[in-house]
């Protein structure tokens, strides 16, 4: 296997606030393979976006975030640099070229005032030191590739002119635009309707056939990690409670807070032989609040299978050989290999 | 790009459609004052003093017996030029200084408690006490009113850019890599347009306004400048007998403020749901 494009490691964001400080991510690691999907899973509040933003370093200044860990990032030189260490500048030169990211709200993040032709030739001007002409040029092979129908008009159009769905596409054609090696997706169909989404998605996988980028995929969307990821890595409360790859993950999920996720869903509440499905599983309680996490494991609150033990310290994320990892000292290394 | 639209929309508005004629007219008597008045405003004819409206002089002689109408077409340049500087420089100041109060949040506090200050004079009042200090001429009338108007500018695109900032884009163009100084520039001021514009339009009534007050009150420019505010301060005195010398340059003022002020409310009317579209 290659080396990984991306290597995070002990990744720690805190946010000082009047009650105190919270670690909206904590001791956070994975990595991603050149071409490879790695999936970042959890409910609202559980450190996903963060870690992206952290990592495009795009926190607000005012926010006085503390950083600590290390995010090695092969460049497309080939040099291995720390997105957490390199100065601004550098920051900014690898931002949008090498390393890009498409955002939830498709219809908030373009500039109303531009053409999206515009949008995208800027990027280029920017990063390929194009002129005018030819980025506009790129600008239209871009929205080809990301399937605009009549590029040659709709370069010229606003975003207030195209739908929800062409404006992720046109997001996603301003990622793309200079070529990156890797893309942060921050949930990003999450505000499209299912079939867009499924266009979206399959349009994000053959770019990444054709173009072997790795990409980030920030979602809570367990349907969507199936058919897309290869790895996955599950987050609850600012830490990794589970990583694997894809399958062995959804085949036998190892963490308590997974088993739960995976029985939310609508197809494993029906039963065969039954006619109507039964209720559908809920994880009950609520998320414990960052200000005060519980001392132990922070899913004991709310865990079904929580012994007195669990209370006491938060438990080690369990290695077991085979890339599998979670946090919960009921799981023994044993378990998780019998269960893979 | 798109105000061929917006003119078209503006052009079926009567209110608004008026009010550009007559600014239109004033401004072209103005640019070409020499031809359309030929008496010079300075000439004066003691004998000729506080005469009626005649075929002679069409708007009557002041008291010193200099021709109303041709003093109201020059002075329509000083008036005209004062208010569009004032607008021009406070409109810059204010939109430098709102922009960056609103983007950069550690300045926002500093700068604002100064905009506060300075607007919680009343604004002929600071106008007056300006140029008290700076001496009357036209460069302080100019100077004092763009200091007084700027905060308002400032103000107002202070709250617009606070809106922009939070909207996704500006996180979306950072993430492509563009520097702070082109976001601002380049993404956030296109998107403030419309209110910019829209006191620009204000504050060109306003200072139309202010300047006739500081002349009435006698601080403003010096009495031998034509302009429409010294005309009505010099004439105030023979109101009762000449009720002339002060209606016209009086009119003056009154139709160039209102067509301003209407056509700001026009332009702001079709700005505004745009902008909503927009955002």
């Amino acid at each position: 296997m290659d080396a990984p494009r991306l290597a995070v490691h002990h990744l720690s964001t805190s946010f000082p606030t009047e009650g105190g400080l919270v670690r909206s991510v904590a001791d956070v690691s994975f990595s991603i393979a050149p071409g490879k999907t790695t999936a970042l899973v959890g409910e609202s509040g559980s450190g996903k976006s963060v870690t992206s933003l952290t990592l495009m370093r795009l926190l607000a200044k005012t926010a006085n975030a503390q950083v600590s860990g290390e995010a090695r990032f092969v460049t497309r030189e080939g040099r291995s640099v720390d997105l957490l260490q390199i100065g601004e500048r550098e920051m900014r030169a690898l931002r949008g070229n090498q390393l890009s990211m498409i955002f939830q709200e498709p219809m908030t993040s373009l500039n109303p005032v531009f053409t999206v032709g515009e949008q995208i030739a800027e990027s280029v001007r920017l990063h390929k030191g194009l002129d005018r002409s030819a980025a506009l040029a790129h600008a239209k092979r871009m929205l080809e590739l990301v399937e605009i129908p009549a590029a040659d008009r709709r370069l010229h159009e606003y975003p207030h002119q195209l739908s929800g769905g062409m404006r992720q596409r046109v997001m996603i054609a301003l990622a793309m635009a200079c070529d990156p090696t890797l893309l942060i997706a921050d949930e990003p169909t999450t505000a499209l309707d299912v079939t867009i989404q499924a266009q979206i998605l399959e349009l994000m996988r053959r770019l990444q056939r054709e173009t072997g980028m790795s990409i980030l995929f920030i979602t809570h969307n367990l349907g969507v990690v199936a058919h897309h990821a290869d790895d996955v890595v599950v987050l609850y409360a600012g830490r990794v409670v589970e990583s694997a790859p894809v399958r062995p993950l959804f085949a036998a999920p190892a963490h308590p807070y997974t088993q739960g996720l995976l029985a939310c869903l609508p197809g494993k509440a029906r039963q065969p032989g039954q006619p109507r499905p039964a209720r559908l599983f809920a994880i009950r309680g609520q998320v414990s609040s960052p200000l005060a996490p519980p001392p132990g494991c922070a899913f004991e609150p709310r865990c079904d299978q929580a012994i007195a033990a669990c209370r006491h310290a938060i438990p080690e994320l369990l290695v077991n050989g085979s890339s599998r990892e979670a946090r919960c000292i009921r799981v023994t290394p044993v378990a998780i290999s019998e269960a893979a | 790009m798109q105000m061929p639209r917006i003119l078209r929309q503006l052009m079926h508005r009567r209110i608004v459609m008026a009010s550009a004629v007559v600014l239109l007219v004033i401004a072209v008597l103005a640019l070409g004052a020499p031809w359309f008045a030929s008496i010079d405003p300075n000439d004066t004819a003691v004998l000729q003093r506080l005469k009626g409206p005649s075929a002679e002089h069409l708007m009557g002689t002041d008291e010193l017996g200099r021709d109303i109408y041709s003093r109201i077409v020059h002075g329509a340049r000083y008036s005209l030029a004062i208010a569009a500087l004032t607008a021009l420089g406070s409109v810059l100041a204010g939109t430098l200084l709102g922009l960056v109060a609103g983007f950069f949040r550690r300045l926002d506090a500093p700068l604002m408690r100064v905009v506060d200050a300075m607007m919680s004079f009343p604004d002929i009042l600071l106008a007056i006490a300006l140029v008290a200090i700076l001496g009357p001429s036209l460069v302080n009338v100019v100077l004092a009113l763009v200091l007084v108007y700027t905060p308002r500018v400032a103000r107002v695109v202070r709250a617009s850019t606070l809106v922009v900032r939070e909207l996704l884009f500006v996180e979306a163009v950072r993430a492509l890599g563009v520097r702070t100084s082109r976001i601002l520039w380049r993404h956030i001021l296109p998107n403030l347009m419309s209110p910019i514009l829209v006191q620009v339009s204000f504050i060109f009534a306003y200072a139309i306004l202010a300047e006739a007050g500081l002349s009435f009150l006698g601080v403003g420019v010096p009495p031998e400048i034509p302009t429409w505010g010294t005309m009505v301060a010099g004439g105030q005195q023979y109101a009762h007998d000449a009720f002339w010398v002060v209606l016209f340059p009086g009119l003056a003022i009154i139709f160039t403020a209102l067509s301003l002020q209407l056509l700001g409310d026009g332009v702001r009317d079709l700005l505004d749901p745009k902008l909503k579209k927009a955002l």
